[in-house]
C-alpha cells in the first residue's frame, strides 16, 4: 500500500501522444499482441501489475 | 505448607488439561508447530503451578506468595509480545498475509489463556482444599468448560450472509456484483480470472456487523484464513492473483475476489463464514444513542 508509483509504460505507437514519459520508462509497440507480451515481460521481471487505462496505454504498477 | 498435596496437585493437573484442551482448537491460527506446542504447554504448566499454589499460601499466611501472580501476569504479557513478533516476522514474507489485527487478536487469545489456566487451577486447588479431590476435579472441568465457552467469541458467520458471486469484467475491471476489485490490463490474465475465480458477497446483517466489516483488518483476516483453506494461486511477482475484498461504499457489503486452487465455492463460503470476528475490529455503534439514531 506505500508508495505506489508507475514503474513503466507499455504504449501502442499509434496512441503516442495519450502519454509523455516522465520518470518511467515508455515502451512502444506497435500491435495489441506485442503490448500483451511486452508488458507480460516486464511485469513478471519487475513483479509489478498490469493496468489497462483502455486508450491504448498499458501502466506497470508496483502495489 | 505440609498436607497440601492433593491441593495442589489437583490445581496443576487440571491446569494442564485446560491448557491442552485449548490448545486442539488452534488449527487455523497456529497449524501443527510440534514446538510451539511445547513452548505453550510448558507455560500452562507455570501458570496451573501458579495457580494451584496461590490458596495454600494464602492459608499458611505466605502473603508475599501472591507478589508471585504479579510477576505471573508480566510473563504471559512477554507471551503475547513473544507472539506477536514473531507472527508479524513471518507475516512479511506470506503471500497472504494475516494483517496485524488478526495477529493482534492471535496475541491476545494466547495471552488471555494462560490466566483461564490459573483461573482454572485456581478454583480446582481451592474446592479441593474445602471439599476433597472429586470435587476440586469436578470445579476444574466446569472451569475449562466455562473458558472454552467464553473465548468461543463470534464469527463472520454470525454477524452476516455470505453469498455467492460470480466476477466479471467491464473492459479492464473486475467487478463482483457491482463493487469494482482492481484494474487488470493483460486479457491473458483475464481470461483466466474468468474461467478459475471465485467471488462471494458478504453481506452484514445489522449496522454492528457493517462497522465490524469495515476494518481492513478483518477484511484481510478473511482473505488470509479463505487463502489458507483453499490454496491460492497468488505468487511472487504475479500480482493478478492477489485476493482482495472491497467495500460497497453505499451499502458496507463486502465483495471478495480470490483464484482458488480448490474452485469450489461451497467450501469457500464455509471458510469466510468460520473466520472470527477480530477483537480489535469488534464495534458496536447500536449500543449508543446516536448509532442507534443513525441506523433507521
Amino acid at each position: 500500500m506505500n508508495d505506489e508509483s508507475i514503474l513503466a509504460l507499455v504504449v501502442l505507437e499509434e496512441v503516442r501522444d495519450n502519454v509523455s514519459s516522465g520518470k518511467a520508462p515508455a515502451f512502444y509497440v506497435t500491435t495489441k499482441k506485442e503490448q500483451e507480451r511486452v508488458a507480460l515481460l516486464v511485469s513478471r521481471i519487475i513483479k509489478a501489475m498490469v493496468h489497462d487505462l483502455e486508450n491504448g496505454v498499458y501502466i506497470l504498477v508496483k502495489h | 505448607m505440609e498436607g497440601y498435596n492433593a491441593t495442589i496437585l489437583s490445581g496443576i493437573i487440571l491446569g494442564v488439561i485446560a491448557r491442552i484442551f485449548m490448545l486442539r482448537s488452534d488449527y487455523r491460527q497456529f497449524p501443527g508447530y510440534p514446538h510451539g506446542h511445547v513452548t505453550h504447554l510448558g507455560l500452562g504448566l507455570i501458570a496451573a503451578a501458579l495457580g494451584a499454589v496461590a490458596i495454600p499460601a494464602l492459608i499458611e499466611k505466605e502473603y508475599t506468595a501472591v507478589t508471585f501472580l504479579a510477576l505471573a501476569a508480566q510473563q504471559f504479557r512477554d507471551i503475547r509480545n513473544m507472539e506477536r513478533q514473531s507472527l508479524a516476522e513471518l507475516d512479511e514474507l506470506a503471500l497472504v498475509p494475516r494483517g496485524k489485527d488478526y495477529i493482534e487478536g492471535i496475541a491476545r487469545v494466547f495471552e488471555s489463556r494462560n490466566y483461564l489456566v490459573m483461573g482454572t487451577a485456581l478454583i480446582s486447588s481451592g474446592l479441593t482444599f474445602a471439599t476433597s479431590w472429586p470435587y476440586g476435579v469436578l470445579a476444574g472441568i466446569s472451569g475449562i468448560a466455562i473458558s472454552s465457552y467464553l473465548m468461543k467469541g463470534q464469527n463472520i458467520g454470525d454477524i452476516a450472509e455470505v453469498v455467492p458471486s460470480k466476477p466479471y469484467f467491464k473492459g479492464s475491471l473486475l467487478l463482483v456484483d457491482n463493487i469494482a476489485i482492481m484494474n487488470v490490463g493483460l486479457q491473458e490474465s483475464r481470461d483466466k480470472i474468468i474461467k478459475e475465480a471465485l467471488g462471494v458477497l458478504i453481506k452484514p446483517k445489522d449496522d454492528n456487523a457493517r462497522a465490524i466489516l469495515n476494518s481492513v483488518g478483518q477484511r484481510q483476516a478473511i482473505l488470509q484464513i479463505a487463502a489458507t483453506l483453499l490454496g491460492s494461486k497468488m505468487e511472487v511477482g504475479e500480482p493478478d492473483w492477489t485476493p482482495i475484498a472491497r467495500k460497497d461504499i453505499d451499502t458496507g457489503k463486502i465483495a471478495l475476489y480470490i483464484m482458488p486452487i480448490e474452485p469450489d465455492i461451497l467450501p469457500l463460503i464455509k471458510a469466510v463464514k468460520m473466520t472470527p470476528v477480530l477483537e480489535s475490529s469488534k464495534v458496536l455503534p447500536l449500543k449508543s444513542a446516536p448509532g442507534r439514531q443513525a441506523a433507521d
